[in-house]
Formats: structure tokens, C-alpha cells, sequence
């Protein structure tokens, strides 16, 4: 009953017209702990804005911010546009990918870290950069890296 | 308002806003088209249409793009050629090209725009992905390795349809055409109307091929396997052998299905004329006895599994008559069983229909009411044609021959099932003449006929005017019973046909299929019927026999034991929050 | 630097209405509602001010489209969906002065005659959503928004809409399919989104720094304005500029100066003193320039020259570090990546040129490959259905022109930067 009071009260909020999808699955990816659309809480929705199920399923793949699968407390997503990519952006995946013992894509273990690929984040001026959850953090070397893990994993975040 | 433009040096005078693509067609040039559908609203996603037009910094596709004053274009020039030709390739690579064994070989868009474009090599990797093939319904499959992307499917679905079983997912490379979480389509709310894979251009979805396991009972010597055939198949058989839609064949199929080896031939359209002997006595008995109205016929099974999907609050006023083609089954093994004095238990009822829907119907638990499943195998038009084929009878040359009696012997009224409003004419026949005891002066109930999404009338029958409406293709009969749900529109008796057209634009039907071949079809049909000697379902003398030898009375026990049925809310999806 | 869109980037308090009208903010919305409507587009018009979000596009002629239609409902969206990689020169507008570009919006209503407009942020901005949230509350509270503006008798609100990662939506018709809710396919090109855009009423679509413009304009006059710039590119023009450059970020400049000057004087040069193997301007979807054609102008038409645009203004600097293939793998992944999938050439030709950029960058390239690559980025640019595909191909193309040696020896299985790592089988 907590998720569907929980969407139901996303939708009161913000509108129960059609336009108001994209808005709701935002809203609703930001409440989930695992930052993600899970099957339930989209046939809520799609129950709410009657729309049919396979329509908002496919709205919501078509967005590579929402995520139908789950994902880690932290999403850690590195950009891999030009100025990050092929400013130090490869080594910094490497990096990530030693020290978390995951590769690209993955969860780790715990369920606390997804490492992810991002499109461009604006943040170019600062390459190589990266989003943790709704966090950007640039100009990574090592250091920071461990620094942005060791926080996550100490619930400083 | 008129405008000139010139396409490939001659001058052509059109309709401002007409298409390029449409201009062409009246100085004889095709563009060569993919997405592009006549009955559905333009996509423009193909770009193989594209053409150059003088000012115009690229290419445009001549589908949606609308002609101006003075417009020079040119659809044959080498920059168009080379473009259209990297499109296609691109297409291709992306296609699984195992031609010589699609059920589509030979009938494919794809196949015929490569071998207009003289395509012979790909100069690209094929990168289709083979998914495992979705066969997790009695009807419909989908080969995901052969789907281009056009999205006929996903606008027919949810538009035309408003079933919305499917959708585009994912975006870029990755799009692909799913249900929500890449589920089966028999976890979805999908109807099984098969009107995707009449608008598929190619292969990529097709019904259960069941000709096999037909091909196996007709050499069973301990069974006796009759068929049946539907109204719709008549007039339309013929297009799988080069003939002209609108053929009407009926004695040809006839002669065909004996040659196939099945011991008796019969007709759906007697099945027709029982079923309207009993529904127009439902009628009757509720208009009478204060019973739920309107009535909502219930012949068409994608219809019957959209209302338990999407609109449960109404199957109250369903019809409880079974479908014809299950009227048929349960009395050939019950009525016809005992009369020819043959067991039940080695009888094969096997359907001819021009619906997908038909095949999950004929497996439904309520389809045993004569201790077997009433119908065995459900073939489409399609699928017998390729099982003529396969038989080496040459359709178009065979001599007509007439069905076997008693389950052969019909009326026009059942012929016209076969066309949107043709149950609801049916109908108004028989129960003006029941009811008022007076012969009809004109039987042809014009206005419940045609295209028109949704037909409404009003017929005096006796002492009281019968509101009617004829609906056919889902999006119309969502339109309807919203007006009812809003309480905007009164009727006594509603017609619905899950597909467009009705029954000859059944999901099962030869392809292509376009308005302008449901035209021809309905037209056939309706030509047909005047061919009848008899036209009214009561006058049907088989019919009479029936009732008189075995079910005694319309609704009686028999009748309501074996022929009337129950339907089930059905969940559109497993919600357990 | 001639600053005049961000001139009061670093003055204001991006949030203070008092800050923002003691350093003359609202003048030009004070001077738009002293004239009529049609003046206003006039003035825009004369200014020759062109859109900024990449297009180049005369945004007099596309009010005055809009103006004409006759429909009493109609919208203005300013397009914040900056998702071109390279490009932060529109977060850099919103973060400093939202007030502004809510002005331009304003004087773009007032000009086409719409009363409701909406801003759609990119999701990767959370930061810019909220303070655009708040600025439109406090521009509410001191009635720049809502009824009866400055006592003008105009009214205008607005709405915030978020993306949620989707480059394809700063195409205008798919901004448009995502603000109704819908998947960011883009719409067909007929009819235009001015004649039937947002919910089908006449919709004018604004990039941010273009909005920032009007407020320029209205304030100084099409005359002044068009004293800078160049004979066809009028006013400034903000870069973003990423890369291996002293001192990355965004800087305005008149229109006309060299790109090298740019990079040596305000970028202060290049790290380590390294060499410049290429530029390039306009972010993915734009041209690459090797290091002898630096002394090319930033204007329009010294880009239309070589068949590219300058695009939403970003300019990557690469120095010699950098493989080319390795570059444009990266850039083409991109487009493959952020393609809509509606039409072929978009949605199969950037897998394709992906698939053979890596198979060249393994080693396993064939010379007939770029031929191939030609004709896919031919056909991506004759028939996509929208900018996208049509512009993804640009990179590639100029990089063959420029790069062609380079790209053959990977094909003989040779990198010059060591970036690529052939196997064995490679040569």
C-alpha cells in the first residue's frame, strides 16, 4: 500500500493529464531508494493516467535518465561526451572500475554503487566529470575518486 | 485550391497540401513507399520515399511533404537513387533475410522493394538480433529478427485498435517494438485481433500456423473431420491466387477443401442463421422481460476479449449466444454427431476463418458445452490458402461444387456476417418478421452498412422504434460505449465488430489489405447474399429441422446448454500493491 | 570581450529582483510594452538577430510567422534542453541570470501574442531547475509573471518542464512530444512548429541565449546592435570552450573573431605549451578544423564556407594526444546512443558507422570502409528526418577531408598516438 499511496500522492500533486507523465516518472525515480521504475509502479501510473501500460513503459525506456532496472543507492555515471571521454575520461573509468571491482553498468554487491555512462553533462569545463545521484563533481583524478567513494560509502553524501 | 508542379519534367496540377507522394500517383510515377500505409496517418520513419525537390537543401520524403506552386521534382534522379538505395541497405541489415523460409516469401514489401530497387548485395554487417520467437498464444507470434521498425503495428494497435499491447521501447538502435517489460503477448492485454499483422510489411508477425496439425488429422482414418467455412472467406480466398479482391469463390473452396481430403464441407452461415434465431430471440425475451440493454452482439471474439479487458462493466449486456463458428462445432457434435450416428469423441471440427482472435477462442474452457471442445483447429484464409497450395490444386481453374447437407444449407443473412453491420441486418430480418408477424417489403437495411466507424438507426419494428448501432474497429466501439458510459446515447442492440470492416478485415485475411480491399470485400458479400434463394435466417429450412429434430426452441435448454456461453473479467496486468 | 547578453552574469544576484532592476533589468521589457507588438518584431527583425540553438535560424521571421497565426492561444517555450556535448553556455545564462531570460521570454510573448510559456530544463541541471523554480515564484511574487505586467495590461505565465536525458529533445518538435508527455520523437517537418506546434496552437521555440538576445535588442536598439558583428552575424556569440585549453569556460565575443584568438588570448593557450592537432565548434554535431585553418572567424559565414555551421558555439580543442579515430568513435557512439530510432538513416546508420569505426580502430578496417562510411553519412544527411541524423555525420566527414592519412593507417594497422591498441590479427 506505501508505494501506491506514494504514487498516488505524485499524481495528486502534479496532475493526472497525459502531459504530466514524463513529470510523475521523474518525481516517482526520485522517491525510489534504488533510483528506478519498478513494473508495480508503473502499472500504477499507467492505471492513474490511463494510459496503457506499454505506452508508459516505453515513454519511460525512451528516457536514459529513468531506469527500469534496478540501481545502486548511488548512481555514479561518467560522461563519456568528447571533452570528458578524451580528456582523462577513459582513465577515470578505469579507476572507478579497479577500486569498485565492477565494470560500466554494473551494481556492487551491497546494492550501493551503479556505475553508468552519461551523455554530456554541461559540466565540460571541468572534465573529466561525473554525476553521483543529482551531484556533479569535475576536474577527477584518483584522489577525488577515492574521496567521492569513501563519502558514499561513509553516508556522507 | 489548385497548384502546378513538375515531377520529373511533367506538369501536373494538384490539391495544395497533397502529398509529392500522392502528386506522382496521378502522372503514373511511384515513389517507392515502406512505413507509408493508405488507411493510417503518415509516420515518415522509412525515408526509403525520398525525393529531390529544386530548392530544398536535402532530400524529402514524399509521404509528408506537402506539394507548393511551382514545386520541380525529381523521384528518379542518381542523388535520389544512391540515398534511397543506402536507406534500403540500411533496412536490410537490420532485417533477418531468411526469405526462402518467411511466411511472407513472396508477399513481402521488403522483398518487392528490394527487387524494384535492384538490390543485390549489402554492403553492411547484419546486425538483426535474433530474439526467441514469441509463440506464448494460440494466435499470433512475433519474430522480432524480421521487424524494420516502420511502426504500422504500434499505430494500428494503439490508434485504430486502442489496445496498446504494444509500443515503441528503448530509443536509437536499440528501439524495438514490445509489450511493457518485454513480456509475451499472453500477459498483456493484447485481443488477438491480428490487424498488426495485416498491416506488417513484412514477416514479422503472423498467426499460429496450425496447417500441420490439420494436415495430420485429415490422414487419421479414425476420424471424421468436417470443416467449416466463414463468410468472409469467400470473397476473399481468391486474392492469395492472383484473383481480384472481391472474387466470390465459394463453390471453388468448396470443391477444395473435399479434394483436401475432409469428409464433409460445411458452412459457417448455417451456424450464422442459428446464431441469429437465438440472438434475435435474446432480443426479444429483453426488450420484453426487462432485460439488460443495450444487447451487445457477440459473435467477434477480439471484441469479446477487449470488453473483458478494458470494459468489464458492460458484459452484462453481451449477448450470451456463442460466436458461429462455436454454434457450429457444438451442434456437429452433438445434433450432427447423433443424426449421422457418429462418435463425438472422433470428430474433428476444423474452422476455416478470416480472424486470429478465432484460434484463442476455439481453446476458451467455456467452448466444451458438448463434453469436447467444440472446435479443434482454427485455420485462417491465409493459412488454407497455403495449404492449396501445398496440395498442388490449382484454385483458380477448379469446378464448383456445393456444400454437404444439413450444416451446408444457409441463407444470405448468414453470408452478410461477414461485413460490418451484416449481423445486425441479419438480425432486424428475422425479429421484425417474428415480432410483427409481417413480411419485410425491403430486407436491405442499408444504413447499418459500409465503413462509417459508427452506424446508428432506428427501425419500427410493431409498436416500438429499435435504436440500434452497428460499430466496428475497437477505437469505434470505445467511442460508443463511452457515449453510453457518459449516458449520451440510448440503444437497444449494438453491433460490434472487433476489426475494421468486419470479418473481411479479419486479422487473418490475404494480404495487403487496405480500405479500398475491404470495400471490394464488403461489396462481394453483399453480392453474394442477393445470390441466396433464401436471405432470412428463420426461412433457413436446416435451421427449422434443427429445432423441430433436436433443440425444440430459441433459448430453450439445449440451446441454452450448448450454445450460449458466460464471459470473465480479465486483469490487464498482475497489480498486487 | 564585448559583453552585452552576459554582461550582468557576475553583477547580479541571480535570484534578487532588486539586483537585477538596479543593474536595468526589465528595461527592456518596459520599452517592448511601449510599443505595439508588430514594432517589436520590427525591431528584432532589423537587429538580423539569428537563433543561437544551432539552426541560425532569422528570429524576426519566425515571430512574425507566429504573430500571423490567428489563434488565441499560443505558446513560447524557451528550449534549456542544452545537451550538444561541449556546450554550458546556456546553464552559465540560467544560473546567473534566469530574470533575463524569463524577460525574453516575456517580450517574446507579448511580441507573438502568447500569453503562456513554458521553460523545458534539461534533467542533468537539477541544480539550474531549482533556481529557475524559484526565480519564476519570485518574478511572480513581483508581478513579472501573471497578470497585467508593469501595468502593461499583458499577461504571461509560466510553466517549468523538466528532461530526463534525451539530446534528441533540444530538437525543437521533439521538445515539444516531451512537454505533452511523450517520447522525444521528432515530429514531421510540415507543418512548422509556428503554425502548429505545442497541443497544435502556433508555438514559438527559443533557444536560452537567443532569449537573452531580445532583452539586448529591445534595450539597445536594432541599430547599435547591428554596429557589431560581422556583415551577416550580428551582435555576440557565447563559447563554450572545453578541451586542452589554460583556461576552459564560457566567453562572449563579437562575431568575427578568429578562432585563434579565442584560444591563444582568451583561453590563454594551451596546457603544457602542446600542439593543436584540431578544433571543434559546434560540439558533436560540428566541423573539426585542423590546427593551419585556426585563423578562421567565428561568424556564419565564414563556417558556411567549409559546409558547416558554428552551432550551439562550443569549440573543443585537441591537442596531438588525441586519435582521431579514437575521437570520432567517441562522437559517433554519442549519436548512436542519443538517436530517436524513429527514422532508418538516423537509427541504422550511426550503429553502422560505429560498428566500422571500431573495427578500423582494432586494426580490421578495410579500405573500402570509408567509402562506405560516405555513403551512410550521405544518406544520413539527405534523408533523416531531422537535424539530428542530419548533422551526426558532420565530424566524420570533415575528419576524412582533414584526416584521411590518419585514419588510413589504421587501417594498415598503425596508430600515430598509441590510443589504439591493435590485436595480433590487426596487421
Amino acid at each position: 500500500m506505501e508505494l501506491r499511496d506514494q504514487i498516488m500522492g505524485i499524481v495528486d500533486e502534479i496532475g493526472n493529464s497525459e502531459d504530466k507523465l514524463i513529470e510523475i516518472l521523474i518525481s516517482v525515480q526520485k522517491k525510489s531508494e534504488h533510483h528506478y521504475l519498478s513494473e508495480q509502479s508503473l502499472i500504477l501510473i499507467a492505471e492513474l493516467l490511463n494510459i496503457p501500460f506499454s505506452k508508459v513503459y516505453g515513454i519511460a525506456s525512451f528516457y536514459s535518465m529513468l531506469s527500469t532496472k534496478k540501481r545502486g543507492k548511488y548512481v555514479i555515471q561518467i560522461c563519456n561526451s568528447t571533452p570528458c571521454y578524451l580528456y582523462k575520461g577513459k582513465e577515470i573509468v578505469n579507476m572507478f572500475e579497479d577500486i569498485l571491482g565492477i565494470k560500466m553498468g554494473e551494481v556492487t554487491q551491497d546494492g550501493l554503487i551503479s556505475l553508468e555512462y552519461t551523455s554530456c553533462i554541461g559540466a565540460c569545463d571541468q572534465a573529466p566529470a561525473i554525476r553521483v545521484n543529482d551531484r556533479v563533481y569535475g576536474n577527477l583524478d584518483r584522489g577525488k575518486i577515492y574521496k567521492v567513494i569513501t563519502s558514499i560509502r561513509r553516508g556522507e553524501l | 485550391m489548385s497548384v502546378q508542379v513538375t515531377i520529373n519534367g511533367y506538369n501536373v496540377s494538384v490539391e495544395e497540401g497533397t502529398s509529392i507522394l500522392n502528386a506522382a500517383k496521378q502522372l503514373d510515377i511511384k515513389i517507392p513507399t515502406l512505413c507509408y500505409h493508405p488507411d493510417q496517418i503518415v509516420k515518415g520513419n522509412c525515408r526509403v520515399c525520398v525525393v529531390e525537390v529544386e530548392g530544398m537543401r536535402n532530400l524529402a520524403a514524399a509521404c509528408c511533404t506537402p506539394v507548393k506552386e511551382g514545386m520541380i521534382i525529381r523521384t528518379n534522379s542518381k542523388r535520389v537513387r544512391d540515398a534511397r538505395r543506402t536507406v534500403v541497405e540500411l533496412i536490410m541489415a537490420g532485417h533477418n533475410q531468411e526469405c526462402l523460409t518467411c511466411v511472407r516469401n513472396g508477399n513481402c514489401e521488403l522483398q518487392d522493394l528490394c527487387s524494384d530497387l535492384n538490390i543485390h548485395s549489402v554492403p553492411f554487417d547484419n546486425v538483426s538480433e535474433r530474439l526467441p520467437i514469441d509463440d506464448s498464444n494460440p494466435s499470433i507470434e512475433r519474430d522480432m529478427s524480421k521487424c524494420i521498425k516502420c511502426g504500422r503495428c504500434v499505430q494500428v494497435c494503439n490508434c485504430i485498435q486502442t489496445v496498446g499491447a504494444i509500443y515503441n521501447v528503448g530509443r536509437s538502435s536499440l528501439m524495438h517494438i514490445a509489450p511493457a517489460f518485454e513480456k509475451p503477448l499472453n500477459q498483456v492485454p493484447c485481443v488477438y485481433c491480428g490487424q498488426c499483422i495485416n498491416v506488417c510489411p513484412v514477416g514479422a508477425i503472423y498467426e499460429k500456423n496450425d496447417v500441420d496439425k490439420v494436415l495430420d488429422v485429415l490422414e487419421d482414418k479414425t476420424k471424421h473431420v468436417v470443416v467449416q467455412i466463414a463468410p468472409a472467406v469467400r470473397v476473399s480466398l481468391g486474392e492469395e491466387f492472383g484473383m481480384e479482391p472481391g472474387s466470390i469463390i465459394t463453390g471453388k473452396i468448396v470443391t477444395a477443401l473435399r479434394m483436401l481430403g475432409f469428409d464433409k464441407v460445411f458452412d459457417t452461415d448455417f451456424a450464422a442463421d442459428l446464431t441469429i434465431i437465438e440472438e434475435g430471440n435474446e432480443l426479444i425475451d429483453r426488450l420484453n422481460n426487462n432485460g439488460k440493454l443495450p444487447m451487445i452482439t457477440s459473435c467477434s471474439p477480439g471484441w469479446i476479449r477487449y470488453i473483458e479487458y478494458f470494459y468489464p462493466e458492460f458484459l452484462e449486456n453481451l449477448s450470451t449466444c456463442k460466436s458461429p463458428q462455436q454454434m457450429f462445432g457444438a451442434i456437429a457434435k452433438s445434433y450432427y454427431a447423433e443424426k449421422e450416428d457418429i462418435d463425438p469423441a472422433h470428430m474433428t471440427v476444423v474452422s476455416i476463418m478470416p480472424c486470429t482472435a478465432k484460434k484463442a477462442e476455439a481453446v476458451r474452457d467455456e467452448m466444451k458445452s458438448c463434453g469436447y471442445q467444440d472446435v479443434d483447429y482454427v485455420l485462417t484464409t491465409r493459412e488454407l490458402g497455403s495449404m492449396i497450395k501445398k496440395a498442388g490444386i490449382e484454385l483458380n481453374e477448379l469446378r464448383e461444387e456445393a456444400f454437404d447437407v444439413p450444416l451446408g444449407i444457409t441463407t444470405g443473412a448468414g453470408v452478410i456476417f461477414g461485413a460490418t453491420g451484416g449481423v445486425m441486418e441479419a438480425a432486424l430480418r428475422t425479429v421484425y418478421e417474428v415480432v410483427t408477424n409481417e413480411e419485410l417489403n425491403n430486407i436491405n437495411f442499408t444504413q447499418v452498412r459500409g465503413l462509417e466507424g459508427v452506424k446508428e438507426s432506428e427501425i419500427p419494428v410493431g409498436d416500438l422504434k429499435v435504436k440500434v448501432a452497428v460499430a466496428h474497429g475497437l477505437s469505434h466501439a470505445r467511442e460508443l460505449l463511452e457515449r453510453l458510459k457518459r449516458g449520451e446515447a440510448e440503444y437497444h442492440f449494438i453491433e460490434i465488430m472487433c476489426c475494421p470492416g468486419g470479418c473481411i478485415g479479419g486479422g487473418g485475411q490475404p494480404k495487403p489489405l487496405t480500405n479500398e480491399i475491404r470495400e471490394k470485400r464488403i461489396k462481394a458479400i453483399y453480392e453474394a447474399d442477393l445470390g441466396m434463394p433464401l436471405r432470412r435466417s428463420h426461412n433457413n429450412p436446416a435451421i427449422q429441422a434443427l429445432y423441430d429434430d433436436f433443440l425444440e426452441q430459441p433459448l430453450g435448454e439445449k440451446s441454452h446448454h450448448l450454445l450460449h456461453t458466460h464471459y470473465t473479467e480479465r486483469k490487464k496486468y498482475e497489480l498486487n500493491v | 570581450m564585448a559583453k552585452l547578453i552576459s554582461e550582468l552574469c557576475e553583477l547580479v544576484h541571480p535570484l534578487s529582483v532588486e539586483d537585477y532592476t538596479k543593474q536595468g533589468g526589465f528595461s527592456a521589457l518596459e520599452k517592448t510594452f511601449k510599443i505595439p507588438p508588430e514594432d517589436v518584431i520590427k525591431e528584432i527583425s532589423d537587429s538580423k538577430l539569428v537563433g543561437r540553438g544551432g539552426a541560425a535560424f532569422p528570429s524576426g521571421i519566425k515571430m512574425n510567422v507566429v504573430a500571423k497565426e490567428q489563434n488565441e492561444i499560443k505558446y513560447v517555450i524557451c528550449n534549456a534542453d542544452e545537451g550538444e556535448p561541449g556546450t554550458f553556455k546556456d546553464k552559465y545564462l540560467l544560473n546567473h541570470v534566469p530574470f533575463q531570460i524569463i524577460e525574453g521570454m516575456i517580450i517574446a510573448g507579448y511580441a507573438v501574442g502568447a500569453h503562456y510559456g513554458y521553460i523545458y530544463i534539461r534533467g542533468e541541471y537539477p541544480d539550474t531547475h531549482a533556481l529557475l523554480k524559484r526565480a519564476i515564484q519570485e518574478l511572480k511574487k513581483n508581478q513579472y509573471l501573471g497578470n497585467n505586467i508593469m501595468d502593461s495590461g499583458f499577461n504571461f505565465n509560466i510553466e517549468l518542464r523538466a528532461g530526463t536525458g534525451a539530446y534528441v529533445c533540444g530538437e525543437e518538435t521533439a521538445l515539444i512530444e516531451s512537454i505533452e508527455g511523450k517520447g522525444g520523437d521528432p515530429r514531421l517537418k510540415f507543418p512548422y512548429t509556428a503554425v502548429r506546434g505545442l497541443w497544435d496552437k502556433p508555438t514559438l521555440v527559443n533557444n536560452v541565449e537567443t532569449l537573452a538576445n531580445f532583452c539586448v535588442v529591445m534595450n539597445i536598439g536594432a541599430e547599435k546592435y547591428k554596429m557589431l558583428g560581422t556583415d551577416n552575424s550580428k551582435g555576440t556569440k557565447l563559447f563554450s570552450v572545453s578541451g586542452c585549453v589554460n583556461k576552459k569556460g564560457v566567453y562572449e565575443l563579437e562575431f568575427g573573431t578568429s578562432l585563434r584568438e579565442l584560444i591563444d588570448t582568451y583561453c590563454g593557450g594551451i596546457e603544457d605549451d602542446k600542439a593543436i592537432k584540431f578544433v571543434q565548434v559546434g560540439g558533436s554535431s560540428g566541423g573539426v578544423f585542423p590546427a593551419h585553418m585556426l585563423d578562421i572567424a567565428l561568424d556564419y559565414e565564414s563556417f558556411r564556407k567549409y559546409g558547416v555551421g558554428l552551432g550551439s558555439g562550443a569549440v573543443f580543442v585537441a591537442d596531438e594526444s588525441i586519435c582521431i579515430v579514437d575521437f570520432l568513435k567517441a562522437t559517433m557512439k554519442f549519436f548512436q546512443h542519443e538517436s530517436c530510432g524513429k527514422c532508418t538513416p538516423c537509427r541504422e546508420g550511426n550503429r553502422h558507422i560505429v560498428k566500422i569505426l571500431d573495427r578500423i580502430s582494432e586494426g580490421k578496417g578495410k579500405m573500402n570502409d570509408i567509402k562506405i562510411l560516405l555513403s551512410i553519412c550521405n544518406a544520413m544527411i539527405e534523408t533523416a528526418l531531422c537535424g539530428l541524423g542530419q548533422s551526426a555525420p558532420t565530424a566524420l566527414l570533415t575528419c576524412i577531408e582533414y584526416f584521411r592519412d590518419e585514419i588510413e593507417e589504421h587501417i594498415h594497422g598503425y596508430c600515430r598516438t598509441g590510443v589504439c591498441k591493435f590485436g595480433k590479427e590487426g596487421y
